[in-house]
C-alpha cells in the first residue's frame, strides 16, 4: 500500500544510535560544535519564532510566541521547567531523548533562559523514567564541574511523581513549590506567576533539543524538512501491530502508510490507529492511511499529533474494549478535584466496560454519548477535555461495535487488545 | 457592561443551590455539578446571577465583566 520510501531526517537523534547510550558533553560538543553565544534575549525569541517549531509536548503550542510571551512578563527572574515527566503511557520519545542526548536538550534550556531572561532551570523528570534521570543527572554535573567563563545558569533536578497529570504545566509548577502535582486553577497563568511566584517556561524536552540545532543551524535549515504545512522533524513512538515498534524520528508530514512501513510494516491486518496518546484519537485506517501526520492537517481533521503517539490496533480487536481500558487508566488519573472529571470520568469509563463485557444497561450507550459531551472545559485541567475527545473519537470510529455490543451485548471480535504499552 | 459567570472547578462540591437561583444560565449534570450556557448573562437576569454567586456555600461562583482569557500552557 505504501508507495514512497519513508521520509526519515535524522536531526535531534542524529549521530550514534539511541542504543549506543548516552552521548557525553565531550562528545556532544565534538559532534556538534559548541552552543553559539545568542546574547540578545530578542534574537533568541526570533530566532524560535522564524523555524514554526511546534510544542512537541502536546498542545502544539508555538514555541517562539511561548518566548515571548514568557520574557514579556519576566526582568532576568523567570525560571524555565524542562518538562522529562512523559507520563503518556503510549509514548517513550522523551526519555529515548533524555538518555541519548541530554545535552543537546540542556543546549536548548540554557537557549530558553537566555530568551525568556531565567536565572534558573529546573529539569522535571518522570520518577519512573530511571534511566532518563540518571542520564539528565550526569548531564548536569558534567557541565557544573566545567570552568567557563560565562557563569551558566543553575540547573536543578526534580523527579515528577507518577500520575498522568504530574506532567501538566500547572501540576509540574504546583508540585516544585509545594510538592503537590495536582494542576491548579488558572488564571493566575504560570507565564506569570509561577515557579516561586516567578514568571516560569515550562517546555518540553524535545521542544528543547529541536530549539538547541535551530540555535545552531538556523530556522531556515529547521525549515528545510518536513512535508506539509507544518516543517521540521518529530520524535515519534511506534506502538500496536507492527514489526518493530520504537521510537522514530520522521519528517513531519510523512504519511501513516510510511510510518508503518518504517516500522517493519503491519504484523497483521490493521483497522484502526490511536494518534496523539490517550489525550489524542482513534482514526479509521480505512479514512487515514494516506494522512501526512502533519499538526495543522491532523487539526483540520479534529485530530491531533499530540506528544506523537502511533499506535496500531489490529483488524481482530475488539476497539470497545481497547477504549474501556484507556477510559479507565483515565478515571483513575484524575487528580479528583473537580466534580465533573472525578465523576464524569469514572461513569463513562464504568459503562464502557460493562458494554465491552456484555454486560451493557439498555440506556448505556444514549447516556455515554450525553456525558461525553458534557464534560469538556469542566476541570481546571485538560484531562477531561482529552479524556472525552479520546473517548468520542472511539464513538465515531467504532459505532457499529458499541451498537452491536448494546443491542447483542457481544463482541464481533475475537479477541481483546494489548497493544499499547 | 456585559456580564459572565466563572467557576471555579476545584472549589465547586456539587451542592446545586447555584442552578436552582438561575436555571436559565445554569443546569446540573448527572451527579449534581453546574453546567454553565455560554455567553454573557441576558440584563435582566443579572440580579438573579449576583445571588446566585451569594449563595454558594464554598464561594466557587464569580460574576465578571469581562470574559477571562481561558489560555492553557
Ligand atoms: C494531563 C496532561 C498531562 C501532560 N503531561 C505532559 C508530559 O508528561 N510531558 C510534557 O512535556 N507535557 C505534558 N503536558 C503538556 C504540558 O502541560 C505543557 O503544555 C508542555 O509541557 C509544554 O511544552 P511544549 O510547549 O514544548 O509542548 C500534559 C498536559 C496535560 C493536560
Ligand atoms: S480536571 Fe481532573 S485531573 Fe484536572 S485538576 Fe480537575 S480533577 Fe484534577
Ligand atoms: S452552588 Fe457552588 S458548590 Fe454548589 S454547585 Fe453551584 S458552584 Fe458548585
Amino acid at each position: 500500500m505504501s508507495k514512497a520510501a519513508p521520509r526519515n531526517t535524522a536531526r535531534v537523534l542524529a549521530g550514534p544510535p539511541p542504543s549506543a547510550g548516552t552521548e557525553s558533553l565531550k562528545d556532544h560538543r565534538a559532534r556538534l560544535g559548541p552552543m553559539p553565544q545568542v546574547r540578545h534575549q530578542e534574537d533568541a525569541v526570533a530566532l524560535l519564532e522564524a523555524s514554526g517549531l511546534l510544542g512537541r509536548g502536546g498542545a502544539g503550542f508555538p514555541v517562539g510566541k511561548k518566548w515571548r510571551s514568557v520574557a514579556g512578563h519576566a526582568s532576568g527572574n523567570a525560571v524555565v521547567v524542562v518538562n522529562g515527566a512523559e507520563s503518556e503511557p503510549a509514548s517513550s520519545k522523551d526519555r529515548t531523548l533524555m538518555v541519548a542526548r541530554p545535552q543537546l536538550i540542556l543546549d536548548g534550556a540554557q537557549l530558553a533562559a537566555t530568551a525568556v531572561g531565567a536565572d534558573e532551570i529546573v529539569v522535571y523528570v518522570g520518577v519512573e523514567h530511571t534511566r532518563a534521570r540518571a542520564a539528565m543527572a550526569h548531564a548536569i554535573a558534567e557541565r557544573a564541574s566545567e570552568r567557563s567563563a560565562r557563569r551558566p545558569t543553575p540547573i536543578h533536578l526534580v523527579e515528577a511523581p507518577l500520575g498522568y497529570v504530574a506532567g501538566e504545566a500547572s501540576a509540574a509548577v504546583h508540585y516544585i513549590n509545594a510538592r503537590d502535582a495536582r494542576p491548579t486553577n488558572k488564571p493566575p497563568r504560570i507565564s506569570e506567576v509561577g515557579v516561586r511566584g516567578r514568571p516560569t517556561l515550562v517546555q518540553n524536552v524535545e521542544s528543547l533539543a529541536h530549539a538547541a540545532l535551530i540555535a545552531r543551524h538556523g530556522a531556515e535549515w529547521f525549515r528545510s524538512a518536513g512535508q506539509g504545512q507544518t516543517r521540521g522533524t518529530a520524535v515519534i513512538t511506534v506502538s500496536g501491530s507492527v514489526t518493530r515498534p520504537g521510537v522514530r524520528e520522521i519528517d513531519l508530514g510523512t504519511t501513516i502508510a510510511e510510518v508503518a512501513a518504517y516500522a517493519g510494516g503491519a504484523r497483521e491486518g490493521l483497522q484502526a490507529v490511536l494518534l496523539g496518546g490517550y489525550f489524542g484519537a482513534w482514526s479509521d485506517l480505512a479514512e487515514t492511511w494516506d494522512m501526512p501526520l502533519d499538526p495543522v492537517a491532523m487539526r483540520a481533521r479534529n485530530l491531533s499529533f499530540g506528544s506523537g503517539v502511533v499506535s496500531f490496533l489490529p483488524a481482530d480487536a475488539c476497539g470497545v474494549s481497547a477504549t474501556a481500558r484507556i477510559m479507565a487508566f483515565m478515571a483513575g488519573e484524575s487528580a479528583k478535584q473537580c466534580g465533573p472529571c472525578l465523576y464524569g470520568l469514572r461513569a463513562i469509563a464504568d459503562a464502557t466496560q460493562r458494554l465491552a463485557i456484555g454486560g451493557g444497561r439498555y440506556d448505556d450507550l444514549v447516556r455515554l454519548e450525553r456525558w461525553s459531551g458534557q464534560i469538556a472545559g469542566r476541570g481546571a485541567c485538560g484531562l477531561p477535555d482529552g479524556a472525552v475527545a479520546f473517548f468520542q473519537s472511539a464513538l465515531r470510529v467504532f459505532s457499529a461495535e458499541f451498537r452491536l455490543h448494546q443491542a447483542a451485548r457481544r463482541c464481533s471480535h475475537p479477541r481483546a487488545w494489548a497493544g499499547v504499552a | 457592561m456585559a456580564h459572565v459567570i466563572t467557576i471555579d472547578r476545584i472549589r465547586c462540591d456539587g451542592y446545586g443551590m447555584c442552578a436552582e437561583l438561575l436555571p436559565e444560565m445554569i443546569e446540573l449534570d448527572d451527579w449534581g455539578y453546574p453546567i454553565l450556557r455560554a455567553g454573557p448573562i441576558p440584563h435582566q437576569l443579572v440580579s438573579h446571577a449576583r445571588r446566585a454567586v451569594d449563595v454558594c456555600p464554598v464561594l466557587a461562583l464569580r460574576l465578571r465583566t469581562a470574559v477571562p482569557a481561558n489560555a492553557r500552557s
